[in-house]
């Protein structure tokens, strides 16, 4: 096959786009460029987006031995992702932008130029796997569970699919490092990037802040019964299940620690109360995308509701926007906007935006 | 076999200067050593002086060696700069044009940021010509306050050749000094230093055939310069560290063989320019052709095409090419590889959509009929394929 590699500049992509050229296809390494000043990303050591991993991208792909390209991907990226978490936030959801990233650019802008251009497929670092099923193409969970992103993979179609290659999904995460230093890949051990990857120094509250500040200029903190606390100076300060730098004046009158409850965003009210009050039983999901046919029927399933976080046993059953989800195992800290990916087992079955949750 | 269209971003070096640099490679001697070793190297440079200054119309003193075109230019701006602003305070202004080369308009940011220079960019019109009319305004606005003057002979992205004997002349009658960067120019088209009546004109090896890191100011005899890298006082006192004989031989080999094989390099590489651009339109009708159409060496230069082809992504269409073993290039700046739309391309009134859709292609000594051939062969496959791909972006964005 013709395909088309996209390389961070990290050691996962790296890899990647050497087992590709290994298995006999024809390899393009492309880096994308997708911040409009790149000298604004991360440095080098914790992101995926400056000149520095440019040029280890591009070092990569002469040690592999395939052409290299950048393409600039930098007005998509900022509208389809960075605009899109911003106005996310200003309106009290909590979005994850990898997601995003993988459904508007890597797999979308990205794959539908490079099969335009006459390439087979798109091929990633990321740690998942495809296999052939009697419905499709399916992806499952990596091998490597500390590695998995089979989450932030979960909004790719069939269509979609069929058109990656996860080279790593069978591999712990320390053997493609040692195999990058027998490919002679100087990333081998370059650490693994972390975090936000356009917001330059980590701090995604005062980066918000600098954004959002016109929005959301800030509001009251009330209990669950409405009494008024104290005050705060935006509502993206705050995420749910948030404990510490509420700095509310008055304890709690049973002395026991408070958690944001819920986030208002037009009147900027933000509601802590009590950690059991967290607990989230079911959730409403929007925006629904499947990795094969759509259920028709409720679903036994496991769900995850964050990158890296835990799997909780679930009925799904389909709905008019989407899907609603019954928890058997509570979830805490659940916030609208954060993706809710639905697992059979190891492989995927979809994903959708959580719109609403249900306490108890 | 790779077909080689990328000839103004380096050109083979040509088999003589290959051999004059490496005859001087393998002997010992600083040429600013008192011994024989080191007269013996003080004689290839100053033979290198005097060829370069006998193909380009200057004295041989008037050459200031570089490492290259971004040195030259580099010191040719801050050092008249520096040196016209020490004689009167009241010289901070710059005037420029705004499709310089990187190597002229960075420096000129750099003065402007750091250290008070007012530059002033002229446009140009929609052949990427310098509009007279507005540099004569410019500089007749306050002469007095002009420190100097600097246009590019021609354009390394569209080629236009840009009135160099006017923008002196108007110049001149206030005193003002003019540097040029004829990079691209040298070799292709008549390029005689004297004659032109420029104070400072840079040029370069690789451009020419000859050998990377290397090239001059040519700087005229009278004119002060304030040095910009300060040591050994080699070259004049403006230009110091220890002087690449070898590199020097071979830049000389070069600079005397293009300019003697100038005029018949530039009928025959115009003719098949010329060629290039009427088949590749023939396969591509809407591929519009950019730069001043006049096949002529005060018009254009003879090796330069620059097309662009509607709906495309000139990234998509460089990759394709290159696929196929064809090179060339999107003209545009680079940023680690980022690619920008072309400041030459919207100073000539396109906006960012064409300017992207852009490629140069460009023609040398070693160029060839079965070089055009083989473009105009691959054109049509890839332009459909990239503009395919083109669309696929539109639908998203």
């Amino acid at each position: 096959m013709r395909v088309l590699a996209a390389m961070s500049g990290g050691v996962d992509s790296a890899v990647a786009a050497a087992r590709a050229a290994e298995a006999g296809h024809e390899v393009t390494g492309i880096h994308l460029a997708l911040s409009r000043n790149p000298k604004s990303y991360r440095t080098g050591a914790r992101g995926c987006c400056t000149i520095e991993d440019a040029n280890d991208a591009r070092r990569a792909a002469d040690v592999i031995g395939i052409p290299f390209y950048v393409w600039d991907l930098s007005d998509q990226f900022h509208e389809a992702v960075v605009e899109d978490f911003l106005s996310e936030y200003a309106g009290g959801r909590t979005p994850n932008p990898c997601l995003r990233c993988n459904e508007k650019i890597k797999f979308a802008a990205v794959l539908d130029r490079a099969l335009a251009l006459g390439f087979d497929a798109v091929v990633t670092g990321h740690y998942a796997r495809l296999s052939e099923g009697p419905d499709g193409v399916e992806l499952h969970r990596a091998v490597d569970a500390g590695k998995d992103q089979s989450y932030v993979l979960g909004v790719l179609t069939q269509e979609q699919l069929r058109h990656s290659l996860f080279p790593l999904g069978d591999s712990p995460k320390p053997a493609v490092r040692d195999e990058a230093t027998r490919r002679g890949l100087q990333v081998a051990d370059k650490p693994d990037s972390h975090d936000i990857c356009f917001i330059s120094d980590g701090d995604t509250g005062g980066w918000l802040a600098d954004k959002l500040s016109d929005v959301n200029r800030g509001g009251a903190i009330v209990s669950a019964d409405g009494e008024v606390l104290g005050t705060h100076e935006g509502s993206w300060r705050f995420t749910i299940g948030q404990r510490k730098g509420l700095r509310i004046g008055t304890p709690a009158g049973d002395g026991r620690p408070r958690y944001v409850l819920n986030i208002e965003p037009v009147s900027g009210t933000v509601t802590v109360g009590p950690r059991e009050a967290l607990s989230v039983s079911g959730l409403d999901c929007i925006r629904p995308l499947w990795s094969g046919a759509a259920p028709t029927s409720p679903l036994e399933a496991t769900v995850q509701l964050r990158a890296h976080g835990e799997e909780h046993r679930a009925v799904v059953t389909p709905s008019a926007a989407g899907f609603s989800v019954a928890l058997l195992d509570p979830a805490t800290g659940i916030a609208p906007g954060q993706a809710c990916v639905v697992y059979d087992g190891t492989r995927v079955v979809g994903s959708g935006t959580i719109a609403a949750t249900v306490r108890g | 076999m790779t077909v080689y269209l990328d000839h103004a971003a380096t050109t083979p070096i040509l088999p003589e200067a290959a051999a004059a640099m490496t005859a001087r490679l393998g002997s010992v001697g600083n040429p600013n050593s008192l011994h024989a070793s080191g007269r013996a190297a003080r004689r290839v440079v100053e033979e290198s002086r005097e060829s370069v200054a006998r193909a380009l119309g200057c004295r041989p003193g008037e050459v200031v060696f570089t490492s290259g075109g971004t040195e030259a230019d580099n010191l040719a701006l801050k050092g008249l700069f520096w040196a016209r602003r020490a004689e009167d305070p009241r010289r901070t202004r710059i005037i420029s044009t705004t499709v310089e080369h990187h190597a002229v308009l960075d420096p000129l940011q750099w003065l402007e940021e750091q250290d008070g220079a007012d530059v002033v960019l002229v446009p140009v019109d929609r052949l990427g010509r310098l509009d007279l009319e507005a540099f004569r305004a410019a500089v007749e606005a306050d002469p007095e306050s002009v420190a100097l003057v600097s246009v590019m002979w021609a354009n390394n992205e569209v080629g236009t050749v840009q009135p160099v004997a006017e923008v002196v002349a108007i110049a001149h009658a206030h005193g003002i000094p003019v540097h040029s960067d004829a990079v691209q120019a040298v070799g292709q088209v008549p390029v005689d230093f004297a004659g032109s009546g420029l104070d400072a004109m840079t040029l370069t090896g690789h451009k020419i055939g000859g050998p990377y890191g290397v090239g001059a100011l040519l700087l005229r005899r009278e004119v002060q310069l304030t040095a910009l890298l300060h040591g050994g006082g080699q070259e004049r006192d403006v230009r110091s560290g220890t002087i690449d004989a070898p590199a020097i031989a071979g830049f000389a080999a070069a600079c005397e063989l293009s300019v003697k094989h100038q005029p018949e390099l530039a009928s025959r590489l115009s003719a098949l320019r010329d060629e290039l651009v009427r088949e590749v339109q023939e396969v591509v009708p809407d591929a519009a052709y950019n730069g001043d159409p006049v096949s002529d060496v005060h018009h254009r230069l003879p090796g330069n095409a620059h097309l662009t082809f509607p709906g495309c992504e000139g990234d998509s269409l460089l990759m394709l090419l290159d696929a196929r073993g064809i090179e060339c290039s999107t003209g545009s700046a680079c940023n680690a590889g980022v690619p920008q739309p072309s400041h030459v391309l919207l100073a000539m009134g396109r906006d960012d959509e064409v300017a992207r859709a852009s490629l140069r292609f460009t023609l040398g000594h070693t160029s060839q009929e079965s070089d055009v051939r083989a473009l105009v062969e691959a054109i049509g496959p890839v332009v459909e394929r990239a503009r395919a791909a083109g669309l696929t972006g539109k639908s998203r964005a």
